[in-house]
Order: C-alpha cells, then sequence, then structure tokens
C-alpha cells in the first residue's frame, strides 16, 4: 500500500478524533436525546417485566374455563375489583422458577383473583390474564427466533464478507437460492418431523415442541441477516481507516474486534428490533393456518386469530379484537421505534448531523 | 446489460434446479398422501390410485420423472401411452404434471386460472402501497418533526404492526358492512379488489412510507441537492428532479421482497376475502399434499422472486446511472 | 410518476412499458371473467376434487354431481323416499334378490356443446352397466367401488388384481408364475362365491392331487363341494398348502397362500419350458391373461344385466334393504360412455381431465356443466332436455368454493348467496330464532378412538371412566352452541326402525339439554361413577397413578375447543393430565391409521340410511376401525346381521352389536351433528332432513303471497329476515315437481 505517511498519520488522527470517547457511550447518549426511543425502551422493558413475570399477578388463570354461551364484556375495576377464586393448579405444567412465582403469588394476595377487567373470551377465559400468559409465548419465541437468525447470520454473514471473493460470491448465490424456498412447507415438514420426536426431544433433552419450533423459524430468518451483516462488513473492511490501521501493522483481531465488530454490531442491533417483529407475525400468521402454539399454552398469534371470529355483523365481541391487536401493535411499535432510534443512535453517518 | 442478464439466467437455472430437489425431498418425507382422506381408502384403490400416478415408483425414479421427464425404466415405452396412468410431469417440457387433489385440472391449468388473478390483487395492494407510501413518507419528511410526520410514523408503525388477517377484519365489518362501500368477499370485478388490496398493501405501505422519509431526510442533505438549491431552483423542482430519485434507491430495492411478500401474504388474505389466486394453493396444497400442484407453485414463486429481484436490479441502475450492473 | 420525467428516454420508455403492462394485464383480468349474476347462489364448501361420480368423495361433489348426473332413482327432498329418476318404475323379486329397473324412453344424453360426442342419445341401461363397470374395475380406482360389491360377482371382478396372473376359464383356478419359474396354483373367489356365507364349506376344499404327483391337462387338482379344479398346465405338484384361514381372506387376496399348490413342470416335459406350454394353453383359450379374465369370463357372470336396451336387471348377493338409497347415491351415477371413449382416444393419457370440461360434458341430470374456475365458482346451466325440465325452476345456479366459514357468513348476509351449508361456530347461535337457520339433527356421530393396543387404553375401566366424564351438555351449549346433540352412542338417532343402544351413564329426564338441573344431576352422578370405576381398576392416590394421555385432534378451532373442554374436564373431576396434541389433517390421519395416539378425535357420516354405516367401522378388518379393537362376537354379530333377511331382526342384532361396542367403548361418543344451513326464506323446495342432502332439481323461488302464507304459521318469537330474489317467484312451467 503506497501511502504517503503524513496523509496516514492524519487519517489515523482524524479517525481517533471521531471516535473521541467509547462509541458505545455516545449512542447510548444520543438514544437517550431521542424522547420517543427513550420512552419505547421503557415500555419495552415494562411489558417484558409484565411477561416475565406473569405468574405472579393476581390474574385468573389464563385457561380456566368458564362455559356461559356469551363472553363477558370488560368488567371496569371499580365495578368488580376481584374475588378470591383463584385456583393454583389451573394452569399447564410450569418450570422451577414460575412455580415459585406463584407460590410468591399465593403468599402476597392469596387466592385473590382480578375480575374480568378486559372481558373474557367466547370460553370464558380472562382475556387480560391470556394476553398477559400469551405475550410470554410470543415474546419468547421471537427473542429465541431472532437470537437464533442472529447467530446463524452474523456467522455467515461474517465469514462471507471477510472472506469475499469467490467463496463470498458462491455464499451469498446460495442465500438467494434460499430466499426463492417458500418456507410454508418447511415449516410444515419441520413440525411434522417435530410432532414424531415430540417425546424423545421432550425427555432427553427437556425441550418442548415450541421451542424448537420457533428455532426452526429463527433458521429461516437468519437470509436477511447474513445479508445485511455481510454488506457491512465488506464496506468495512475497504474503508480508509481500516486500510490505515492495517498498514500500521494492527492484527487481524485487533481490526475485528475495533473496526469491524462495532460497525456491525449497529447494524445488527437494528436488524435484530425489526426481526422480533416479524417473527411475532409470523407466529400469528401460522397460528391462522393452526401451526402455532397448541393450546392450552396461549399466544398473541392465537389470540389475533380468536379476533377474526370476534367481529362480524352478528356479534361484536370488541374487546377480543382490540386489546389483543392493541397489545400487539403496541410491542410492535415500541420495538419499532427503539430500532429507529437505535439506528440514527449508532449509525455513524448519522453521527453529528443530529441535535 | 446482456452479459449479466445471461449470468444472471445461470444462477436462476441452478437455484430452480436446487429449489425443486429441496422442495422435491421435503414434500414426500412430509407423513400422509394426497389421497388419505378421514374415510380411509381400501387396499386394493390405494394400490391402484399409486399406480396411475406412479407414486409406487421409487423415489428418485420419480423425481426424474418430474425433471425430465427422465425415464429411468428400461421398458419406457408405456410412459405417454393410454395405460390409463399418468405421468409426474415433466419440468423441461414444461408440464407440471396433474393435480393430484384437483383432479380436473393438470396444474398448468391451475396456476394459468389463478396466477393473473394473484397477479392482478398483488398490483392493485402494491400501486396502494406506494402511492399511499410515497405521499405519506413525502408528506411527513417535508414536515419532519411536526405533528403529521409524528402521525404518520404511528400510522405507518401500526400498519407494520398488525397482523394483516386482523386488518382485513376490521376493514370488512367498517367499510364493507358498514358503509357498504365495497363487497365483502367473491371475485369478479375490480370493486372485489379494494378491500384485499387494501389490507394486503398497508404493511407495505407503512414500509415504503418509512423508507422514503428516511432516504428523503438522507438525500437533503447531501452535497448535491445544497448545489441545486444554490443554483435557484425552486424547493419543488429540486425534490421532483434531484431528491426523490436518490430517495427512492432504497424503496426500489425492498420493491422484490415486498412482491415476494405480497405473494406470500395473499396466501391469508385470498382466504379471507375467497379470491380464487395462487396464494390458497400455495398452502392448501401443501397440506393436501398435493405434491405437483405444490411444486408447481413452489416453482412458480421461485421464478418470480428470481424475476423480481433482476428487475429490481435493473430499475436501479435506471434511477441511480452510478450503479453499474454487475454480481455483488 | 413524477420521478420518471427526470429518467432519460430509453430508461423512461422501459419502466412505463412495465408499469403500463401490469396495469393492463389488471384491468384484463379483472374484466374478462364477469358473469351475469345467476338466478340461485350457494357455497359449496372446499373446491370439488373432480364431477366424476365414480372418482369422488365428500359433500361439495356429491352435491355437484346430482346436478349434473341423475341416478336411477332420486329421492324426495324431504322425505327422502325413492322418487322415480333415470328409472321409470322398478321390480323387486320374492327373494329380494332381484331389481329390474325399467329406465324412462325420454331419458337424453346433452350438454351445452351439441357437437361433443354422446349428446342426443337416450340413457339405455347399458350407460349404467358400464358405469358400473368403470367403477368396479381397479384402474379406476373408485373408493366407492365396494358399494357395489353387494351385486353377485362383483366383488370378484373388481377385486382381481392385475399382474401376471393367469387364469383357468371356468374352473376359476388362478396360476401365478413365481419367481423361481415354478407355478403356484390356487381357487379364485369367483369359485367360492357360492360357499361365502356358509363358513363350514371349507372343511369342504380338499386337494385331490398329492404332494409329487404328476399332472396332465386336465387333471383334477382340488375340489369344493361340487365343482373340481383342474391343472391347466401338465405339472407335478411340488407342496400344498392348506393352513387354516377365512375365505374371506380368498376373497381379499387373490394370490391368498394359504389355500393354494405349488407346481412345478412335470419331469416328462423337461425339454418344454414352462412358459411354452403357458403359451400353449393361452392360444388354445385354457388359460386367459388377467384382463382377460375379468372382461371375458367375469363380467359376463356379474349380475347386471339388460335384457333389453331400457331394462337393467340387479342380482344381489343377499337382500339389501337400503340399496334403493344406494342407487340414488352418486357414485352410482351413469356417466355417458361415448363422451369417454371419445375423450379416451383423442387424449390417451389426460382424459380424464379432458373429458369433463364444459365444452364436452355429457350429462343426464336437471343441470349442465356451464363455466368453470378453479377456487371460484361453477356455473350450471338448465338442461332443456332433461326428462323433467318442466319442473326444474332455476335457469342458472352458481356453486362457489369457499373454505373459510366467516367469508361465507359474510356473503350470505349481505346477499351476495343464498345458501351456505355450515356457519362459524363461534356465531351459530346468534343465528338462532332466525327464519332462515333451524338446526336438525344429521346422520353424524363426533367421537374420540381410543387406542386399545397399549397401556393405558387398553384397560376397558378406564375408558369407560374417561367416557363417563365428559360434559356433554356444556360442550353442547356453551362450545358448539349450533344445536348439537349429546350422544351416548354411536348410531345416531334417525334410522326408521331401529332402536340404538347406549352406553351405561346415568339417566337423564329426557335428552333436550334445556333441562340445565336435570342434566347438571346427572352428570355428577356420572362423575362419582367414574371415580369409582378409576378407584376399583386401582388407580387413585397411594395406587397407581394415573396416567398422562395425549389427546390428538386435526388442526382446527372447533376441535381445540372441544378437546380443551374435555381435557379440562378430565383435569379437574378426575385429576387426569392431558397433553392436547394438535396435527395437520394428513398427519392426524397417519397417526391415527398407524395406532400411535392415546386418544383421537374422529367423526363419521353415515353413507346410507342404514345403521350398519356405522357399525361396520369396527368390525376387526375394516380400514376405518382405527382404534385396534377386535372383538370375535361383534364381528360375527355384524356378518350375521348382513345375511339375515327379516329387517326387525336384523335391526335387533345391530342393536346388539352396538351394545358391545359401547360396553367395551374403543369409541368414546360426544355428540351428534346437526345441519347448519343457513337458505333465503324465499327458497322453496329445500327441506331439512337426517342425510342433509338437498336437490337442486326441486328448488323454486316463493313468492310474496306464499312467503307471506308461510310466515303466517310461525310462531311469534321467529325472526324474519329479508327475502332476496323475485318478488313473483320462479317455478319451472309445470311447477313443482314433488
Amino acid at each position: 500500500m503506497g501511502m504517503d505517511p503524513r496523509e496516514l498519520e492524519s487519517l489515523l488522527q482524524a479517525a481517533k478524533e471521531q471516535r473521541g470517547q467509547n462509541p458505545w457511550r455516545e449512542a447510548w447518549q444520543r438514544l437517550r436525546t431521542n424522547a420517543a426511543a427513550r420512552v419505547s425502551l421503557y415500555m419495552l422493558i415494562a411489558i417484558g417485566a409484565i411477561s416475565l413475570l406473569a405468574p405472579l399477578w393476581p390474574l385468573p388463570s389464563p385457561i380456566a374455563l368458564n362455559l356461559s354461551p356469551e363472553p363477558i364484556a370488560p368488567v371496569a375495576p371499580w365495578t368488580e375489583f376481584g374475588s378470591d377464586a383463584w385456583q393454583r393448579d389451573a394452569i399447564w405444567e410450569l418450570g422451577p422458577m414460575d412455580r415459585a412465582l406463584v407460590s410468591l403469588r399465593a403468599k402476597l394476595f392469596g387466592n385473590w383473583q382480578s375480575a374480568p377487567w378486559l372481558g373474557t373470551d367466547t370460553k370464558g377465559r380472562d382475556l387480560l390474564a391470556r394476553i398477559v400468559w400469551g405475550s410470554r409465548t410470543s415474546i419468547q419465541a421471537a427473542l429465541a427466533a431472532a437470537f437464533c437468525s442472529l447467530a446463524i447470520g452474523v456467522l455467515y454473514g461474517a465469514l462471507a464478507g471477510l472472506i469475499g471473493g469467490r467463496v463470498d460470491n458462491l455464499m451469498m448465490r446460495l442465500v438467494d437460492a434460499l430466499y426463492s424456498v417458500p418456507f410454508i412447507f418447511l415449516v410444515i415438514f419441520l413440525v411434522t418431523i417435530l410432532g414424531e420426536y415430540r417425546v424423545e426431544l421432550d425427555r432427553r433433552f427437556g425441550i418442548d415442541r415450541e421451542v424448537v419450533f420457533y428455532l426452526v423459524i429463527g433458521f429461516v430468518y437468519w437470509l436477511t441477516m447474513a445479508r445485511v451483516v455481510r454488506g457491512q462488513v465488506l464496506s468495512l473492511r475497504n474503508m480508509e481507516f481500516v486500510s490505515a490501521a492495517r498498514a500500521q501493522g494492527a492484527s487481524t483481531l485487533h481490526i475485528l474486534r475495533r473496526h469491524i465488530l462495532p460497525g456491525t454490531l449497529s447494524v445488527v442491533i437494528v436488524y435484530l428490533t425489526l426481526t422480533v417483529p416479524a417473527v411475532m407475525l409470523f407466529e400469528a400468521f401460522l397460528s391462522f393456518l393452526g401451526l402455532g402454539v397448541e393450546p392450552p399454552k396461549v399466544s398473541w398469534g392465537l389470540l389475533a386469530v380468536d379476533c377474526t371470529e370476534a367481529l362480524s355483523p352478528l356479534v361484536n365481541y370488541w374487546w377480543l379484537a382490540c386489546f389483543p391487536a392493541g397489545a400487539m401493535a403496541t410491542t410492535l411499535l415500541a420495538l419499532n421505534v427503539l430500532g429507529d432510534g437505535l439506528r440514527d443512535a449508532l449509525d455513524p453517518r448519522l453521527r453529528g448531523s443530529r441535535p | 446489460m446482456l452479459p449479466f442478464l445471461l449470468k444472471r439466467f445461470g444462477w436462476f437455472l441452478i437455484t430452480c434446479w436446487a429449489v425443486i430437489t429441496i422442495s422435491f425431498v421435503l414434500m414426500r418425507s412430509v407423513r400422509g398422501g394426497p389421497f388419505d382422506g378421514e374415510r380411509a381408502l381400501s387396499a386394493e384403490v390405494e394400490r391402484a390410485i399409486a399406480a396411475r400416478y406412479h407414486t409406487d415408483w421409487p423415489l428418485s425414479r420419480q423425481y426424474f420423472q418430474y425433471l425430465g421427464p427422465f425415464n429411468l425404466d428400461e421398458q419406457g415405452a408405456t410412459f405417454f401411452g393410454g395405460d390409463g396412468t399418468r405421468p409426474l410431469g415433466g419440468i423441461l417440457t414444461g408440464d407440471l404434471g396433474p393435480s393430484f387433489r384437483s383432479r380436473d385440472f393438470s396444474v398448468n391449468e391451475i396456476i394459468a386460472q389463478s396466477f393473473p388473478i394473484s397477479l392482478a390483487l398483488g398490483s392493485v395492494a402494491l400501486c396502494m402501497a406506494i402511492c399511499v407510501g410515497l405521499a405519506a413518507g413525502l408528506l411527513s419528511a417535508l414536515c419532519r418533526g411536526g405533528k403529521i410526520d409524528v402521525i404518520v410514523r404511528l400510522l405507518a408503525t401500526i400498519g407494520i404492526a398488525v397482523p394483516n388477517f386482523v386488518l382485513a377484519t376490521f376493514l370488512i365489518l367498517f367499510v364493507a358492512f358498514r358503509f357498504d362501500w365495497a363487497p365483502v368477499a367473491g371475485w369478479g370485478g375490480l370493486q372485489h379488489l379494494i378491500l384485499p388490496g387494501l389490507a394486503l398493501g398497508a404493511p407495505f405501505a407503512a414500509t415504503v412510507a418509512r423508507l422514503t422519509r428516511t432516504g428523503l431526510l438522507d438525500v437533503l442533505s447531501e452535497d448535491y441537492i445544497r448545489t441545486a438549491k444554490a443554483k435557484g431552483l425552486s424547493p419543488g423542482l429540486v425534490l421532483v428532479r434531484h431528491a426523490l430519485p436518490g430517495a427512492l434507491l432504497p424503496v426500489v430495492s425492498t420493491l422484490g421482497p415486498a412482491a415476494a411478500g405480497i405473494l406470500t401474504g395473499s396466501l391469508v388474505i385470498e382466504r379471507i376475502f375467497g379470491i380464487p389466486g395462487t396464494g390458497s394453493h400455495f398452502v392448501n396444497s401443501a397440506l393436501n399434499r398435493d405434491y405437483t400442484l405444490a411444486m408447481g407453485v413452489t416453482i412458480l414463486y421461485t421464478v418470480l422472486i428470481f424475476g423480481l429481484n433482476t428487475l429490481v436490479d435493473l430499475t436501479y441502475s435506471l434511477l441511480d446511472p452510478r450503479i453499474e450492473l454487475e454480481e455483488s | 410518476m413524477a420521478w420518471a420525467a427526470s429518467l432519460p428516454s430509453p430508461r423512461r420508455t422501459l419502466a412505463l412499458a412495465i408499469g403500463l403492462g401490469l396495469f393492463v394485464s389488471l384491468l384484463s383480468t379483472a374484466t374478462s371473467t364477469r358473469l351475469e349474476r345467476a338466478d340461485f347462489t350457494y357455497v359449496n364448501g372446499s373446491e370439488p376434487s373432480s364431477l366424476d361420480p365414480a372418482l369422488v368423495t365428500g359433500v361439495p361433489e356429491g352435491r355437484l354431481c346430482k346436478s349434473l348426473f341423475e341416478g336411477l332413482v332420486v329421492k324426495h327432498p324431504q322425505s327422502l323416499e325413492p322418487l322415480p329418476g333415470a328409472a321409470e318404475r322398478w321390480e323387486l323379486s320374492q327373494d329380494g334378490l332381484r331389481y329390474t329397473f325399467f329406465l324412462r324412453p325420454d331419458g337424453r344424453w346433452n350438454g351445452t356443446n351439441p357437437n361433443a360426442p354422446g349428446v342426443g342419445e337416450a340413457v339405455t341401461a347399458q350407460d349404467f352397466r358400464s358405469s358400473w363397470k368403470r367403477l368396479l374395475h381397479p384402474t379406476t380406482a373408485s373408493p366407492y367401488a365396494f358399494l357395489l360389491e353387494c351385486v353377485r360377482g362383483a366383488a370378484t371382478y373388481a377385486r382381481m388384481a392385475g399382474g401376471t396372473y393367469y387364469s383357468r376359464s371356468d374352473w376359476g383356478l388362478w396360476l401365478r408364475e413365481q419367481a423361481d419359474n415354478s407355478l403356484r396354483a390356487g381357487i379364485t373367489g369367483l369359485a367360492l362365491e357360492a360357499f361365502e356365507d356358509d363358513p363350514s364349506s371349507l372343511g369342504q376344499i380338499q386337494f385331490v392331487a398329492g404332494e409329487g404327483d404328476e399332472l396332465r391337462v386336465g387333471d383334477e387338482l382340488l375340489r369344493i363341494g361340487e365343482l373340481s379344479f383342474r391343472t391347466p398346465v401338465a405339472a407335478r405338484v411340488r407342496a400344498i398348502n392348506r393352513q387354516p384361514g377365512l375365505l374371506q381372506n380368498v376373497r381379499t387376496d387373490p394370490y391368498y397362500a394359504g389355500w393354494c399348490v405349488e407346481l412345478e413342470s412335470a419331469r416328462e416335459a423337461q425339454a418344454e419350458t414352462l412358459e411354452t406350454r403357458l403359451a400353449d394353453a393361452l392360444g388354445n383359450g385354457d388359460l386367459f391373461r388377467a384382463e382377460d379374465f375379468r372382461e371375458k369370463v367375469l363380467w359376463p357372470r356379474v349380475g347386471l344385466h339388460a335384457p333389453s336396451p331400457l331394462t337393467l336387471e340387479v342380482n344381489l348377493i343377499r337382500p339389501l334393504p337400503y340399496f334403493l338409497d344406494l342407487v340414488s347415491f352418486y357414485p352410482l351415477f351413469p356417466t355417458n360412455a361415448q363422451a369417454r371413449a371419445a375423450a379416451q382416444e383423442r387424449w390417451p393419457r389426460d382424459w380424464e381431465q379432458e373429458w369433463l370440461r364444459s365444452e364436452r360434458f355429457v350429462g343426464n341430470g336437471p343441470f349442465l356443466l356451464g363455466q368453470r374456475r378453479i377456487n371460484d365458482r361453477i356455473r350450471l346451466v338448465k338442461n332443456d332436455d332433461y326428462w323433467d325440465a318442466g319442473h326444474v325452476a332455476f335457469r342458472t345456479l352458481d356453486v362457489l368454493s369457499l373454505d373459510h366459514l366467516g367469508t361465507a357468513l359474510n356473503l350470505y348476509l349481505t346477499g351476495e348467496v343464498d345458501w351456505i351449508d355450515r356457519v362459524p361456530p363461534t356465531q351459530a347461535f346468534k343465528l338462532e330464532g332466525r327464519e332462515d337457520y333451524g338446526p336438525e339433527p344429521q346422520l353424524g356421530s363426533y367421537f374420540y378412538r381410543f387406542n386399545v393396543t397399549r397401556p393405558p387404553f387398553d384397560d376397558p375401566q378406564l375408558r369407560r371412566a374417561l367416557a363417563l366424564c365428559v360434559d356433554r351438555r356444556a360442550l353442547c351449549e356453551a362450545v358448539l352452541k349450533g344445536g348439537q346433540v349429546p350422544a351416548f352412542s354411536i348410531v345416531p338417532p334417525g334410522f326408521a326402525g331401529y332402536g340404538g343402544a347406549e352406553m351405561e351413564h346415568a339417566p337423564r329426564a329426557s335428552l333436550d339439554t334445556d333441562n340445565r338441573p336435570d342434566w347438571e344431576r346427572a352428570h355428577r352422578a356420572d362423575i362419582e361413577r367414574a371415580r369409582d370405576i378409576l378407584k376399583q381398576a386401582g388407580y387413585g392416590p397411594g395406587a397407581k397413578p394415573l396416567p398422562v394421555v395425549e389427546l390428538l385432534y386435526n388442526t382446527s378451532e372447533e376441535h381445540r375447543d372441544v378437546a380443551e373442554v374435555i381435557a379440562d374436564g378430565w383435569k379437574r373431576e378426575l385429576g387426569m393430565n392431558v397433553k392436547l396434541l394438535n396435527q395437520e389433517f394428513k398427519v392426524y390421519l397417519d397417526t391415527q391409521r398407524s395406532l400411535d395416539y392415546d386418544v383421537s378425535r374422529a367423526a363419521w357420516f353415515g353413507d346410507y340410511a342404514d345403521p350398519n354405516t356405522f357399525l361396520e367401522l369396527f368390525t376387526s378388518d375394516c380400514v376405518q376401525n382405527r382404534t385396534g379393537w377386535s372383538n370375535a362376537e361383534y364381528d360375527a354379530l355384524i356378518a350375521r346381521a348382513a345375511r339375515t333377511l327379516d329387517p326387525e331382526r336384523r335391526l335387533e342384532i345391530l342393536r346388539e352389536a352396538e351394545s358391545i361396542l359401547l360396553r367395551e367403548l374403543p369409541v368414546l361418543p360426544i355428540y351428534y351433528y346437526v345441519t347448519h344451513n343457513v337458505v333465503n326464506p324465499r327458497l322453496g323446495g329445500f327441506f331439512e332432513n337426517i342425510k342433509d342432502e338437498h336437490f337442486p332439481k326441486f328448488w323454486y323461488w316463493k313468492s310474496d303471497a306464499e312467503l307471506q302464507s308461510e310466515r303466517a304459521q310461525y310462531p311469534a318469537t321467529k325472526q324474519l329476515v329479508k327475502a332476496r330474489g323475485p318478488q313473483a317467484g320462479l317455478r319451472g312451467p309445470l311447477g313443482i315437481g314433488f
């Protein structure tokens, strides 16, 4: 590399200045000044906490049936606050942490449970409880799928980008080809296969069907991630300050850690906030086709499907449509806004261009 | 441009072959057969049906028959004969075979009948998405930070955040029943495309709006816009002649995936609105184990995505002369 | 678009061309497909898999076949009594074994294209013979071929499999070349037909030739009663196989090895290969190839004869009280032989797709096939050449294919369609009390299968306890909400003369679930009984823990709801943990068939008006059994019922069989289906009936006056709805035809 040493010196200086302090801290500050993103972040944390601690809340069981011909419309808390009707074991098998939470709930609230503040569904199950418990399944699934896509996608994309040349070309063509595989087949196929091995999987690895199922979705969603990461790696690799650092004799590891990884990470985080909503929507789509979560477990997708039956000229169970859709939209909205905010905060090109 | 297209075509063939092979294997390894029903067939009838559709052949032989038709049997004469059996098709001859479920039709016919309908629905949805999305994005970029911007961004995010079947339910209830502005379902004329087009296009309108907004904001801060402004061009002209084409680049690049999304999204929408398009075949054929139809729509889908991606690349070079047509 | 203005001109042209192309294609598709609204439009459920009566199963297909073709007999739309169809009248012989149908002379084949082959021909007995022959022939692979096996000789004709198969003409001996060039010989089902009602004839089978004997052409090989079977080829008897086995096995497997001899070429004939001998035998008519044998020997022996062009004689193997019901069932409808042959000649490969196209379609039903678009609609046009055209009111019918129940209901509510046959379960109860909706019992049962081949459900006590612990009233009332009837038996009520059995349960004052306290009391008693049973069977605290079981159902809202409620009941009342397992339909079928489940959802609809259509499902060798349950006594009773001539006695035997089934409970009855038709109140000639069968030929539009007079008789609570359609009504020129 025939580069004038003086030019190099000034370039490195500029890079150092631009980097200034820790880029992450800078980004975090940028994010904090973005009100919408900040609110979204807090909201997501709240939603996450509510959903994680679902067994703790004094809600009725999400699956206890209370059969009556028509669902109950929302009851305002000041009309009927709650009752001592909670039954502890009216739930599917829970993990150890959840069992502890249930015990804690029993200590804190006794057998008190809230009235159907958001109404009940057509089988008399408390809607609020279903939304809270459903958020668990949906969020867990979305996170699992997103991280699975992250792992595969980043590895694949970074590899392609770093190696470059023919290998890169081939790897990307493979991604292109996979893009054209309609993966509804893949999902049906895997659901079937998993159905056959469900007992074994459960016993030997302690994973139930859903977890595997959403890992599968993640496995399908890695394609875009791989593309994005590769693009970023490629553009970073050819950046002048990387060449400069290399010319100065920095090790590959150093370049990777110091220059390429931070640059890529921003893209990855942004993309992750976009994958999570996509997976949640996909879960709803699968539920619509009847391939989603198995009852009695509940997910937002299942609730969304119920909502299509709740509104018609004959019946008007608006609460069954509005609340689950609202919960879902709020979460996805928060994720999207946060994603935007993160991109604005992390994108080096936009640095300094914003107040 | 020609070498680019040729190279693309080469990749297209390889991709197609891979997709056919993968989906053939997947399709056949899923449990259950096309003729299984609540009323189980007797063993003789099952044998007879297998003989007629050649599903009693070894899989490899069926595969090559489907690809070619390459007949791997030493007595190939009975193949196209009038022995009451039907070949599974032959991709190279353009024959996608008979449908196992809709036995009065071949897969070619089913696709020929249903695809134009999906195309119509898809283009309506895409047009709506682009028009609405562009306008909204433009508005929100120009009023950046203002009330309109906030509202547009909110609507756009809701568009992305609500499953399209939920949106469709609301649309049916309010637009069709409450105000009687459009038919609830069915197929027959343009008016039947209004609601499904809206429900299908909404998420993409939202995406387009967001992308236009961001793209425009980026471009407006570029040097050449400043130069144009400095030259004394009117702001409107700057926007239309200089800023918009640049801002549209990311929009165009999402059109390929968006079109693909509209295709898959249409399976739910077509079901809810009773539209006889290809989308419904997509899921139903897989669920019915209609092997040939499932393969047929898979191939159709592959061809479409590939075609769209190529088209997008071409359009890209049209919009931005700086971009050369080349691999990656 | 504005940005296009900034592009250089060739690029702009390209972009514009692409856009324009898309738009034109859009417009042309959207406008080219418009059809005038038909006189009557209905939603027919999922897309019909075919219109060929010989190939289809399922309600949507059946409805279309009934419009396009006509069987010997049609049914009265309300009572389902037989009415003349293609046959003007019919006679039944004294012994109940021979039906003679006299076809009407004015029956004609017709199609929308007057030049299609077959149009204008008379509908003859030969048409029925050839259509039924096609139904039976194995290459047709008709799922309903077994229905005709009640005709003498038909089973043998149908079940004779192809392959390297040779047979002696009238001796009923089959021969099959083995891999080692030896031969195997046995008796065909044909020879056994005479004995099949009498299992003792098994003892009469004797091998005349012994092992090692050398045989010449014409030597006796074996003997059944009066019949002797001779060798068509000179050979030596290598081995004789006489495993005990049911004659039934010979019927179902023409190569059944339990009763056969193995032959090898005679020593003296070593110079000659077996092959040339076989060729000789084939040449001089001693032997036939299987297909020839089927056509030349077996077909003439099938009990279907046409003494004159308009007379069809059907000989049954046993009296069949429901035979007229069978001939009005769509698989036995005639199709035009010439139309088939013409298509077969032109499209040797794809004729089955081609001959049913609307431009070639030929039928004898009240309607003809018009335009057809897959997954959308089929337009039916009135057949003016139909013998009863004077009674057909509608000129055009539109038959829509739609699976989504909500969409269908929306279309009905906006008046786009006039009849839907199902409603979304969550909304059915909202229709109650409307004049256009009135659920009626139907011949259908919803039940669960137990897999009795493996623990825990090999234990009948556990099955009984679970069957008792299902709150059927709550299920029907609060989940299904569509008027479904709680079931304690598999055979639904409604079969004339059949007083069905019930599983053991606490008595309810009436089947009417309106009496809620009564039902709840009885259900509590049932639960107590279930707990007792479990305790006796050794389950409970301190003893065997209750197993965790899996409840399998196929993906659907309704099945999910039922499963959730039942599982909830088992968990709450008995403390049994249930995992719900939802599988996609085809996988579910496969799981069920391979007996890889604990409990599985199931349903059955009767094919014909006889309890046998439900009870024969659970015989040991029925493919529909799928529970692994096998009970010799039950099998024997079903077989005996089939041989019993006296109708009352027969139903009594069937009842006895059902009581065994309900004592053992390999299945858990849940509810009986009801119809869910929502139909324009203006439609006349449409009735609810137990088979939920409807007959477009009898339909007409009522006039306002008629509608008024009918509405005057409604109870006051009935809610009137808007009756769309012509106010003056619409009838055939000759009025109402039933």
